[in-house]
Order: structure tokens, then sequence, then C-alpha cells
């Protein structure tokens, strides 16, 4: 909480901000303030989305002022505490408190509302935010089935991916009968190159909390159940912190806030299945089973864990509610579009300049996100495709860039909204690869009940691996485009019936990356290594050797100070040399 | 499956600590995940004795907890190393060269993915997305995580372990 009177600094310990070093950081600042005895608070906080910028350290002035500071390391660290804390001028050179501004100050942050500004270990940070008013509110003053129109009114759909209307899906959970009815968290964020769910746990769990309970009162639901993967155990741990915290606070547990309302929750560790962030998976796990999707219908609504009605939402749609409850269904619905209403979180990567998080309201378009949030394109490179919606997802070309993030919009396009992992692809990224990357991954993560995607993925993956080393004949791309379409329409779950989209997308707008990797075997990106040869440019070569030190293959012979050749039998295309060289003497053609 | 304790290896399996596990669950077979996950913690694989064993005490057949174990990626039926490196193979650390990592501690260890070096001190393993891809590509070595990697630098950062190694068997 923050102390008036008092310089409060804050360090960004996500999982972003600790592998780029934050805990050193955070150490050097507690050693080097108790060592000069000064007068300062000292956080922990969630990930502001600047991930580039990890550790990022805000120093907040005892007049209300914020300046942001990004990669600091120790002695950096130490440098602001000196220069800015105790001297009062802050440390110019690693200021980024007018980037922050450009790039936060232009976002509209409701699900991340509070990441990366409280400390998410603070039950009290949390209520001096608007926190648990939600709850109270909904508690006192409303009844479940205000709760669900509120959020019905909102607009507000999954943001898992699929979209499917929030309030709808309470509605029906409600309706069904049942002694016991349950409340799901899907926290399985197995989408490769998505981490708003983890980013929002880190450093909002309480937000969390507080959805589930809203939900679980309006579903007449008594007992949640959170399922995260696994890989995340920094937000296991702070969850498990918050529901403790929250229980001790007469927040969670019987008769809550003296309203009759009881509401348990619990964390169950996923195990590393793909699969599982598929509803009736997820629901197989939670009861101890192989992870393998049920037929549908019928719904978890009607039947779900132990066979009770149950609904299951997105992290993401848990941590919108308090808002929506807190600040009502018309100002979330003055954001966005007529058919997808608020705002939506994307995952930034790929190569493009500013990676991280944002949350923007729905219906910007994807240039906006890209060139503008985004800062485009890494090392000046041209822009090729965007990935969006990961392995059930399509690659965007740049004609449809001015699209608008929207639901249906992006389903248009032959991608999805998803989760809203957004990769940005450039000129030496191989859209066939991209798709052979996909589908090697849904190859392995397929649990393997129905034949369609446990044997169609593998001959779709076998087609494309022969694609990208130049040994398909010409006919295989209309029996890849054939498959496509038969796992799309014969597999049992959302896992196999999306599974060929990368796949579709590619085909549908870089389908010449395709043509000239069979026909002209060549790859145009320059990234299949069977398809390229390396060869030194002996006018540009002026023998200095580092390429040879490098090669880890023993392929590149020479004299020093004269051109060296590489030997083609020996190389293993591995590229190093491309990155040794100063004098842009090697060529992968 | 009757194994019982007494054919295994003595000291192989700490079947007291299985047994607080269990009941940590009080004997609940829809526990098997959490069960074998704490098994996991404490041993560093699941051990398939310790599978046979857990069979007899929650009343259920070994295969279906083999078919549980197996299923999930988390479960790891072989040793591993004293180093675990996790080579991230999410999307972002795909498309900025996780392949070229990849190859890199191949080379070093002659190792592969889901192998393990002969001396026990490393087992490479490919994960999917660890979350960090502002900062790919990415490995985590034993704990600790290192970001926006090269070849070269993977190398170094290998060999920097061998050395440590070799510094404490000296």
């Amino acid at each position: 909480m923050e102390e008036h009177g008092k310089t409060v600094i804050k360090v960004g310990l996500s999982t972003c901000g600790i592998a780029a070093g934050g805990t050193k950081t955070y150490e050097a600042l507690k050693a080097a303030i108790k060592e000069n005895k000064l007068d300062v608070v000292l956080q922990k906080t969630g990930c502001i989305g600047m991930c580039y910028q990890e550790p990022i350290v805000d120093v907040i002035t005892p007049d209300g002022n914020l300046y942001s500071y990004g990669a600091v390391d120790e002695e950096t660290g130490r440098r602001i505490l000196a220069e800015h804390v105790k001297g009062g001028t802050p440390v110019q050179d690693s200021l980024i408190s007018e980037e922050r501004e450009s790039i936060v100050g232009g976002q509209v942050r409701i699900s991340l509302r509070n990441c990366g500004i409280i400390d998410p270990e603070s039950l009290e940070d949390y209520r001096a935010s608007g926190g648990y008013q939600a709850l109270e509110k909904a508690l006192k003053e409303m009844t479940p089935e205000q709760v669900i129109e509120e959020v019905l009114r909102s607009g507000l759909r999954g943001r898992g991916g699929a979209g499917f209307p929030t309030g709808l899906k309470w509605r029906f959970t409600r309706m069904n009968e049942g002694d016991q009815k349950y409340i799901i968290c899907n926290a399985d964020e197995g989408d490769p190159g998505a981490f708003m769910d983890r980013s929002i746990i880190e450093g909002d769990p309480h937000a969390v909390v507080e959805g589930m309970m809203l939900a679980g009162y309006a579903i007449g639901a008594s007992m949640g159940h959170i399922y995260c993967r696994a890989e995340y155990p920094l937000a296991i741990v702070r969850l498990e912190k918050a529901m403790q915290d929250a229980r001790n606070a007469g927040l969670l547990g019987k008769n809550i806030l003296g309203s009759g309302f009881d509401f348990e929750l619990k964390v169950k560790k996923g195990a590393g299945a793909f699969v599982c962030g598929e509803e009736t998976a997820l629901i197989a796990s939670l009861e101890g089973e192989r992870g393998m999707p049920r037929l549908k219908p019928p719904f978890p609504a009607e039947q779900g864990l132990w066979r009770k009605p149950t609904s299951i939402n997105n992290v993401e749609t848990f941590a919108n509610v308090p808002w929506i409850i807190s600040n009502g269904a018309d100002k979330y619905a003055a954001y966005g579009t007529e058919k997808s209403k608020g705002t939506k979180v994307f995952a930034l990567a790929g190569k493009m300049n500013n990676g991280g998080l944002i949350e923007v309201p729905m219906g910007v378009t994807l240039r906006d996100i890209i060139f503008g949030v985004g800062g485009g394109v890494r090392d000046n490179k041209k822009f090729k495709g965007v990935q969006l919606g990961g392995p059930s997802g399509g690659c965007i070309p740049e004609s449809l860039l001015d699209t608008s993030v929207e639901y249906e919009s992006l389903t248009r396009t032959g991608a999805i909204m998803g989760s809203g992992g957004m990769i940005v692809m450039d000129e030496t990224t191989c859209m066939v690869d991209m798709a052979r990357y996909f589908l090697d991954f849904v190859q392995n993560e397929s649990c393997g009940k129905c034949v369609h995607c446990r044997l169609g993925t593998k001959r779709m993956l076998e087609i494309l691996t022969r694609i990208t080393e130049g040994k398909a004949a010409p006919e295989e791309l209309d029996l890849l485009e054939e498959l496509a379409y038969n796992v799309k329409e014969g597999a049992l779950c959302g896992l196999g019936q999306t599974a060929p989209n990368p796949v579709l997308t590619t085909l549908k707008y870089f389908r010449d990356e395709y043509e000239a990797h069979i026909h002209d075997r060549c790859c145009p990106a320059k990234s299949c290594p069977e398809l390229l040869t390396y060869t030194i440019d002996m006018e540009l070569c002026n023998g200095c050797r580092r390429c040879a030190k490098h090669c880890p293959a023993e392929a590149i012979t020479g004299e020093k100070k004269e051109p060296h050749v590489v030997d083609q039998e020996k190389c293993i295309k591995c590229g190093n040399c491309i990155d040794a060289c100063k004098f842009d003497a090697i060529m992968a053609e | 499956m009757a194994t019982s304790a007494k054919t295994l290896e003595v000291g192989a399996i700490p079947y007291d600590e299985i047994d607080t596990i269990i009941g940590n669950y009080k004997g609940d077979s829809s526990a098997i995940i959490p069960i074998l996950q704490d098994i996991q913690e404490i041993i560093g694989y699941v051990p398939k004795d310790g599978i046979a064993y857990m069979a007899e005490k929650l009343e259920v057949s070994a295969a279906k907890i083999y078919g549980i174990a197996t299923f999930y990626a988390q479960f790891r039926l072989q040793p591993v190393g004293k180093h675990i490196i996790m080579l991230c193979e999410g999307t972002a650390c795909h498309v900025n060269g996780a392949k070229l990592i990849a190859g890199a501690i191949t080379d070093e260890l002659a190792i592969r993915g889901g192998e393990t070096t002969p001396d026990g001190l490393f087992t490479f393993e490919k994960v999917a997305c660890i979350g960090c891809c502002s900062l790919s590509p990415v490995m985590v070595i034993s704990g600790e995580t290192y970001a926006k990697l090269t070849p070269d630098a993977t190398r170094k950062i290998i060999k920097e372990y061998q050395e440590k190694e070799a510094a404490a068997q000296n």
C-alpha cells in the first residue's frame, strides 16, 4: 500500500522480470536501502506489459510523480537510489517514462488494470484499488440473476478464444438442475506465444479470485477449481497466497461478508497437455483421468465436472468481471464494436520491436497494434505476416492488416481471435516452416482419441516436412489441402477441428512460397536449411578466420588473409558463419 | 502386477514418502495426477516400480496409472540429470531461432531432446512455451532463465556449467 510522504520503489517481478534478472535488482535495491538507511518503501509488482524493457523499476516520489526505469541491473539500481532517491536527480540514461506513457497511455486497461501497479501479494493493495467491492455490491445489492444480466449486457465474450457470451454460459449453467454446481477457471494457457493469463494471475491474482466468486454466486456454485499450468509455478504460488489471504479476511469460505453465500476454491496443477485447454478434456483431467475430450452435447453447463452443471471460463474473462460489476455494463460496452464489446489483451512477440502485453478496445486494426504500440518490425526488416491465435489460428498477410480486431472479422480471414497471441513474422520467416511448426505441435499434442486428428495431422506433417526439404511432388499440395479440410470436418474436438488452420491460411495467402519449395526447390525466406547452400564471396572475404572459428563442423577452410571456402559435404547449415561474419561475405541461397 | 517392495532394489524408491503422499490425498484415486506430481517432485521422476506400488495402495490397475503418466508431458519415467536444460519451443522462440539453439546444445552435449548425458550431468528437454516470448529464444537451466540466446552464447553457458562441475569434482 502506498504510504504518503515516502518514496515508493516498485520492481517488476513477474516471470518476464525475473527472467531478465529482476530478482537480483530487487535484492541489490533492498541491500542498498538497508545499508544507506533510506526511508523508502520497496515493493514487488507484476508486469506492466513492456517485457522488452524488464527489469522495470518504478520510482514514485513523495509528490506523486512516477519515474519509470528500464533494463535496470544491480548497478543501475544502486545508481537510481544514490542519484535519484537521495540526490533528487533522475538517472536520465535509463529513464523510460515517456516511452511508458506512449505505450501504456494509449491502452484501455481493464483486465490488466492492476498489473504492474499493485503488489500482487498484498490483499490491502488490491482492496485499496477497489478490489472486492464488486463482490460486496453483488452479495448485498444484487440477485444472482441481476449479476448474470449485467454481464450479459456488458457483451463480455469468452476471452479464451471461442468468444461465447459469458453471461449466456452462466445463465445456462444456472438454469440446469443440480445439487452441486461448479465454476472452473481455465488457466491452462497452452498456446505457445500467449502469456496474458500468466501475467494476469502473477500481477493481479485477487481479480481472478473475485471474478470466480461472482461467477459462483451467479450460477449457484459453492465450489471453484482453477486449472493452472504446472509450467507457471509463480502464478500458482501467488494464487494460493491470494486465496489464503482472502480466506483469512472472511472473503472466501463460509457465509462470505455475512451474506450466507459459501464459496471455496482449489488450485489444480495441469500436467502438460495442450488438449486440456479444451473444456471437456480439462474436466476429464480434473477428475484424474487422461485429458481426453468428450463428445458434446451434453455441454458442461448440463453435465460438467462429476456430471454436475459447470461453467468454465478463462482467466482474462474472470478478471474483467469485477470491473463490469463495479463500473456497470454500459461503461464496458461503450468500448469495442457492435458484436465484440470491451477490450482484449494481446501478447505481442516474434520479430516485433516492442514485445509484451497490451490491452486495447476491440475494433482497433491489426496495423494499429503492430506498428503503433508494437513499434513495428525489428531490425528494419520487411513485414510478412502475423500469426494470430496460436496453433488453432492462422497467418494473415500485409494486405489484411487493416482488419479490425473483433471475433467475426478475424474469423473471416481464416484466423481466429484465439487467446490473443500475436506473433509477427518478417521476410526471413518461411511460411511453410511456420505451418510445419504448428502441425508438429498439434500432432504431438493430439490425444489420439479420434482418427482424423491422430492420423490426419500426422500425414499432413509428413507432407509439410517433405515440402520444407524440397522432396515433395507437385500433387502433394492438393492432397495436403484435401486432408486439411477432412481433419477440420472430422475431428472430435476443437483442437483437431482447428489444427489445419495454420496450413489453410498459409496456403491461401502464401501459396507462392509452397510452390517455390516444390517446383524450384528453393525457400524464398532462405530459412529451410535443406534448401540452402552456404557460399563465401571471394571478393568480400578478407580471410579474418572468424567464420572458421565459429563453424562447429569445421567445414570452413582457408589461409589467413586469403578468401575462405565452405566444404559442402561437411556443412551442417547451422548459419553460425553468417552471424559471425562482419563483412557480409557469406551467403545462403 | 503384484510387485511388492521386497523384490525391489533396496533404497531405490522411498516408499515411506510415497505412503505419506498417498495419505495426503486420503487414498483418493481421482488424485492420481497430483500424487504423481508429488512423487516426481521428491524423486525427480516417476519410477515404474513406484507406479506398481501406487496401484496396489490406491486399488486401481497399474495400467491406468501408467496411462495417465504417459499421457501428460510433465511426467518423466526415466531418471534425470543433475541439470535440466529446458529449451523453449514456443512460437516466438521458434521464429527467433530456437532450432539453432537446439543444434548448439546437441553439438555441445551430444544428446537430443529427451536424453540425458552418460555422466548424468545434463538432461535436455524441449518444452512448450515458458511464457517469456518477448525475451526469446529462451532456455532454463536448473531454474535459471537465459534469454535472447544465440548458438554461441548457448555453447558458452553450457561450457560454464561443465567447468563448474569439473572444478567441483577436483
